[in-house]
């Protein structure tokens, strides 16, 4: 095959790319959709549009329903995916692991745990609003979590496999704290503590959606412009620096974006797992390891898979809202199979 | 201001361990290849290492007369290309993929279509027909061949190789040692680790000699390959005789006791 030939094929794999990206866009927006058509009350997506749209003759109320109670939970279901699938393909990337994710590194057992002490101890930062109390202390947790899985690792030199060894460690500390202050929680405290773990969207409101939007639109640039760095970093750092890349302070922005995403997304509805781990390797699997497409299909794709998890989790046990972090599992395992099963494209 | 490279009094350490000390080079001229021999663990990759820039080490190394230890890492990287060993194996980049990103790393393309470039390297190298294929579907040889497109599509004044020739078919090495001439006469300077002395008999200008993390010896293979040093660096008796073409022939005999 003559060079031109090839060239040629490169540039319409990549435009294949670009168009893949675009119809996970179009894909996270229908899921939108569907997300505020979907609930105790269905509607047709006529009327949804119609009162999104602020048409006349919408009731008062579906415009209530949809604008107040609709759309903040499923625009954080979309954020909240994007925000863990970006900050999972990030840190796959530069802690050359395929297998790290967000919650690998003790950010959402971090999380839990200041959740914890906000649930079951009370103690919170003392001029806090009551009420962001819980989410504050979560974010709080899991950022001084990544801070100190940052100084650890400078005293090591920073590799990336002193970060897992001390991540997991860090998982395992909060754990057990974790643990210690469910021994001792009251029996309401403990349920409370029980259900933030296992994710919720319910709890969403439009200022929680403006700060988790504030803090994808302040890092996913950043990440964007580290496409080439990144994908340098998948010939191994030694590699990397030998090209120019100064990998030690690529990896740590990179953990200061993956901080504010998983901190930013976990502490507004608790613990979902799955996406950070499986939107980045969906995504992969779908444009490859070219960091260009790479990021934003894997932020795209974790708005999606977030986006139908909220819908399933309306749908699945009619009359019952199931917590999300449980059905993002559920419904994005079979996906993931078959992905993997169908092979690399 | 001197052409070349000088490696004036290098010495490197690993914790406590000296792997390297006292190591002075003659300056390394551009078209000129250098192959870097000697036993295992002597520190071949180490020097190597730390003329790129990835060892931390002491001592002065220049490149055209610039102290290599002052230049920043993205100027360090556009004139010194580095072939390690080996690839990770994991990658799903495309070859070209992975020249491009070599090429764009570092930031500040020079101009042309980087694409193009890439490719272009790929094809001299004789491996374009596997621009599109995942790095990991690739063979460990082919991937040895698109590290070296990684190390030379920036076009670097230096050109390290550790081993470049280890995962190679006979004609393949034959073919990379070729190659390093023609881009050595472009006006590289080449410095290649090489374990089989013959071939670096055959194809390099300058032979170094580590042994014991200090230079043992340097010079034209002619007068760096002896019985005499093969004894006292590899423990190996052995002759060393011209052929007929006028190209050294190591025979070995066995191992001195």
């Amino acid at each position: 095959m003559s060079l031109d030939a090839t060239l040629t094929r490169y540039r319409r794999r990549n435009r294949r790319r670009v168009l893949l990206v675009a119809v996970l866009a179009l894909g996270a927006l229908a899921g939108l959709l569907a997300d505020l058509m979907t609930g105790p009350a269905g509607l047709p997506l006529a009327q949804v549009w119609a009162a999104l749209s602020g048409a006349e003759g919408v009731s008062r109320g579906t415009a209530v329903i949809v604008w107040q109670v609709r759309l903040p939970v499923a625009v954080m279901a979309l954020l909240v995916g994007a925000a863990l699938a970006l900050a999972g393909a990030e840190m796959q990337t530069v802690l050359e692991n395929p297998l790290a994710e967000p919650f690998t590194l003790g950010v959402s057992a971090a999380a839990a745990l200041g959740a914890a002490t906000a649930i079951v101890l009370g103690l919170t930062l003392p001029w806090l609003p009551t009420g962001y109390s819980v989410t504050v202390n979560a974010f709080v947790f899991a950022l001084g979590a990544l801070g100190l899985l940052h100084l650890l690792g400078r005293l090591r030199g920073g590799g990336a496999e002193v970060l897992i060894l001390f991540g997991i460690a860090l998982n395992f500390a909060a754990g057990a704290l974790l643990s210690l202050l469910q021994f001792v929680a009251s029996a309401d405290a403990l349920q409370q503590l029980v259900f933030w773990t296992m994710g919720s969207l319910a709890a969403a409101s439009w200022p929680a959606v403006a700060l988790l939007a504030l803090v994808l639109g302040l890092t996913a640039p950043f990440s964007q412009r580290a496409a080439w760095r990144l994908t340098a970093l998948r010939m191994g750092e030694e590699q990397a620096r030998s090209y120019g890349v100064d990998v030690t302070a690529l990896r740590r922005w990179a953990m200061l974006r993956i901080g504010l995403l998983a901190a930013g997304a976990v502490s507004m509805v608790g613990i979902i797992g799955f996406v950070g781990l499986a939107g980045p390797h969906i995504a992969r699997l779908l444009v490859g390891e070219d960091h260009r497409f790479l990021l934003p299909a894997s932020l795209l794709t974790g708005a999606l898979v977030m986006s139908l998890a909220s819908v399933a989790s309306k749908l699945l046990v009619p009359g019952v809202l199931l917590p999300v972090g449980l059905v993002t599992s559920l419904i994005g395992l079979p996906v993931f199979f078959a992905l993997i099963l169908r092979g690399r494209r | 201001m001197s052409a070349g490279l000088g490696i004036t009094d290098v010495a490197i350490r690993y914790g406590n361990r000296a792997v390297l000390s006292g190591i002075s080079l003659p300056p390394l001229l551009p078209g000129q290849v250098t192959v870097l021999a000697g036993p295992n663990a002597a520190g071949k990759s180490t020097l190597l290492r730390g003329i790129a820039g990835l060892a931390p080490r002491a001592g002065r190394i220049t490149l055209d007369g610039d102290d290599l230890a002052r230049l920043p890492a993205a100027e360090r990287a556009r004139r010194i290309g580095f072939m390690p060993q080996s690839l990770p194996a994991g990658s799903g980049l495309a070859a070209l993929e992975s020249v491009i990103a070599a090429l764009r790393a570092a930031g500040g393309v020079e101009a042309g279509d980087p694409a193009a470039q890439a490719m272009a390297v790929l094809a001299r190298l004789g491996i374009g027909a596997l621009a599109l294929e995942p790095l990991d579907r690739l063979s460990g040889g082919q991937r040895q061949m698109v590290s070296l497109a990684q190390a030379i599509v920036r076009r670097p004044r230096l050109l390290l190789l550790d081993e470049p020739t280890s995962a190679l078919d006979l004609a393949r090495q034959v073919r990379l040692l070729a190659e390093l001439r023609r881009i050595a006469s472009e006006g590289c300077i080449v410095l290649a680790v090489l374990h089989d002395l013959a071939l670096a008999a055959r194809w390099a200008d300058r032979i170094a000699v580590l042994h014991g993390g200090q230079l043992h010896a340097f010079g034209p293979p002619a007068e760096v390959v002896t019985p005499a040093m093969l004894a006292k660096v590899y423990g190996v008796a052995a002759r060393v005789e011209t052929c007929s073409a006028g190209q050294l022939m190591v025979l070995i005999d066995h191992e001195l006791g």
